[in-house]
């Protein structure tokens, strides 16, 4: 059983997949990259399409320019007889917060979840400003990098930072990445120009296309289904004001709020998967969670989003990769964060337990 | 024939232009039309502060917020990061600083350009001003940039926010918030095929493995099964006409003479209906069951439309299941 129990049911993540996260995926459309990564995680549990009680799917039409594109790639799943479905145009970790509730409702007691990132037929820079607020804002185009440039200089200014420690915590990542099979950039990368300073090519996260997928399940369903389930014993996601102007830009309060209503703070954990796509969100994530320099905890053993960034599936990825460490016995109380809008705008923050040996 | 990876990929430039119209709220109006009158209005917020650019609701209480305040066309970088490779639509073509600024009298920050000669000559605390557009028309590009300020030392001059009543002639009511994003496509493995099956006049569909269907256009998966087709198969020429509708209302760009008929149309030996143009016919004697052929012409990379073949009409039976 979980340590704590904070919510009607037990729900853990039995089953994660993902695929291998690459520049582009040219000779696949959107529901060919999904479909393998969906057979892989239902194998995972024995379980086909049609037992399961609910799907949600997270993904944006704007990055490969396809109006629906999550209605072809439902087509991966089989639909029919008609399933239980719905979506979000958000990360999949927001779809995993759905499918949690449906089932804490008791109207599912398994739940799939999907999410996936086709970044390469565009310019995802220039798309992410349509996520702006359209009056203010996107008319000036201001790009995913500029404005984690603009955080990364705050911090720098508030003597949190400098250059060199974000060169070495993307060196870490890409250290740490080495031992992901699935990710895009492992090893030795450098530290290259600069995209918009102070942040370097190295501090930015590579860009390109990939596809995550969660099986959950309640109770004695999960412990069936899966040898060690990750208990999700908090979860909780929360957001700041649009304007990049009235926010602490050093700081991240909702993600600190999000981590106390998960119950992170009531025991230690061994790792931490941040969802930080820049060099100098890990920063701000880790103040925010009580995550010092040098303590034990394993922060992105993965590699992290520096390692592996298809957007939309990149925060659902950090739950799955805490998740498969406490499968595999890597860890026993896990955090996995995952962020969306500019600046770490809004974060979700779960908590992930095993059950003790 | 097994599905084989398609011999090249297939590439053509996507342009997705979403020019939205967006109505103004009493607050933004009056923001974007001072702008145009080179005047900078802020709104005080619950807790007293002045918050520039202003929105209609209290970002922390939620409280509709309406008293505005002027302040000063001047203020102090906060924040910023410098820009040497602007992207094509962003506010300067040369190389900025991208900053944020707490004008005077502001308690929060703008986000906007700055124009300077280099990096060395930005720093957090320098003071800058607005450098307005020649043509301003109540949007925020009608401010052009930032740029330094003359004799700019560091630090704010604490100039104090003014009451304005937010009342200008002609008021700003509305922006067009033009975009467009290029992409290229390419259309995955199914379609691929398909695709160069048509440039040789042929159309071809896959197989569900689990089902057994023949999907036409093919997209990679059964949406029933959820599994990869994996079959090819020639389908066609020839189809029946398996529902109909009568187009009586002229597509921009396309020329071809209303009334027509729109039809669904299964190829012999697909499970699923296509659709197409009918012509060759009349288009009031266009039936359910009508036997139908693709019309090629030079160039064309799909059939332009169908037309009878001529042979009887198909039995209700034969094609119940594809309506």
């Amino acid at each position: 059983m979980p340590r704590t129990s904070r919510y009607a049911r037990d729900v853990a993540v039995v089953a994660f997949a993902q695929s291998d996260h690459l520049r582009r995926t040219d000779e696949l459309s959107e529901v060919e990259m999904v479909m393998p990564v969906l057979h892989e995680v239902l194998a995972a549990t024995g379980l086909k399409a049609g037992e399961i009680g609910f799907t949600c799917s997270g993904s944006s039409d704007y990055l490969a320019g396809r109006a629906f594109s999550f209605t072809m790639t439902l087509d991966g799943v089989g639909a029919w007889p008609p399933i239980s479905e719905s979506h979000v145009e958000m990360d999949g970790a927001w779809a995993l917060y759905e499918a949690w509730v449906k089932i804490q409702t008791g109207e599912a007691d398994t739940a799939l979840v999907y999410s996936y990132g086709k970044s390469s037929p565009g310019s995802v820079r220039d798309v992410l400003t349509r996520q702006l607020d359209p009056y203010y804002l996107a008319p000036l185009w201001p790009d995913s990098v500029a404005l984690a440039a603009l955080q990364a200089r705050a911090l720098i200014d508030a003597g949190e930072t400098d250059e060199a420690a974000l060169g070495a915590i993307a060196a870490r990542s890409r250290a740490a990445a080495e031992d992901n099979p699935h990710a895009q950039l492992r090893g030795d990368v450098p530290r290259g120009e600069y995209q918009v300073a102070p942040l370097r090519t190295g501090d930015c996260p590579p860009i390109g296309d990939g596809v995550a997928a969660v099986v959950l399940a309640a109770g004695d369903t999960a412990r069936r289904l899966c040898g060690r389930p990750a208990w999700i014993t908090g979860i909780d996601h929360r957001i700041e004001a649009h304007g990049l102007g009235l926010r602490d830009l050093t700081d991240s309060p909702s993600t600190r709020l999000a981590a106390e209503r998960a119950g992170l703070f009531e025991a230690p954990v061994d790792t931490a998967e941040l969802h930080a796509p820049f060099s100098s969100q890990e920063v701000v994530l880790r103040k925010a969670l009580g995550l010092a320099e040098g303590d034990a905890v394993a922060v992105n053993p993965s590699g992290g989003a520096l390692a592996a960034n298809p957007v939309m599936a990149a925060g659902l990825i950090r739950i799955g990769e805490a998740a498969a460490r406490i499968h595999r016995g890597a860890s026993d109380r896990a955090v996995a964060h995952a962020t969306s809008g500019p600046c770490l705008q809004q974060n979700l923050v779960a908590v992930l337990e095993g059950d003790p040996a | 024939m097994t599905a084989a990876p398609p011999p090249q990929v297939l590439r053509a430039p996507l342009v997705v232009e979403f020019p939205f119209t967006r109505s103004l709220g009493p607050v933004q109006s009056a923001f974007l039309t001072g702008l145009r009158e080179r005047v900078v209005l802020g709104v005080r917020t619950g807790d007293g502060r002045v918050m520039v650019p202003p929105v209609e609701y209290d970002p922390v209480t939620a409280e509709e917020i309406r008293e505005l305040v002027e302040v000063a066309p001047a203020g102090t970088v906060t924040t910023w990061a410098w820009n040497g490779d602007p992207r094509p639509q962003q506010p300067l073509a040369t190389p900025f600083a991208w900053v944020l600024v707490r004008l005077d009298g502001a308690d929060t920050a703008i986000l906007h350009a700055l124009d300077a000669p280099g990096p060395d000559a930005v720093r957090t605390g320098m003071r800058v001003r607005i450098r307005w557009a020649a043509d301003r028309t109540g949007a925020i590009t009608d401010i052009t940039c930032f740029e330094p300020e003359e004799n700019g030392g560091d630090g704010g001059d604490g100039g104090a926010a003014t009451p304005h009543d937010g009342a200008f002639a002609d008021p700003v009511t509305g922006i067009v918030a033009e975009a467009r994003l290029d992409y290229t496509y390419s259309p995955g493995r199914a379609q691929t095929a398909y695709i160069n099956a048509l440039a040789e006049r042929r159309t071809v569909g896959e197989r569900c493995p689990s089902c057994h269907k023949v999907y036409v256009p093919p997209r990679g998966a059964c949406p029933t099964c959820g599994v990869a087709t994996t079959d090819r198969v020639e389908v066609g020429p020839a189809g029946t006409v398996t529902t109909y509708c009568i187009v009586n209302i002229k597509a921009r760009n396309l020329d071809i003479e209303v009334p027509y008929v729109y039809a669904h149309i299964a190829l012999d030996g697909a499970d699923l209906a296509l659709h197409g143009r009918i012509g060759g016919i009349p288009y009031d004697q266009v039936r359910m069951g009508l036997r139908v052929e693709p019309v090629w012409t030079d160039g064309g990379r799909y059939p332009d439309h169908y037309r009878p073949t001529g042979e009887p009409d198909a039995d209700y039976d034969a094609y119940k299941e594809l309506i």
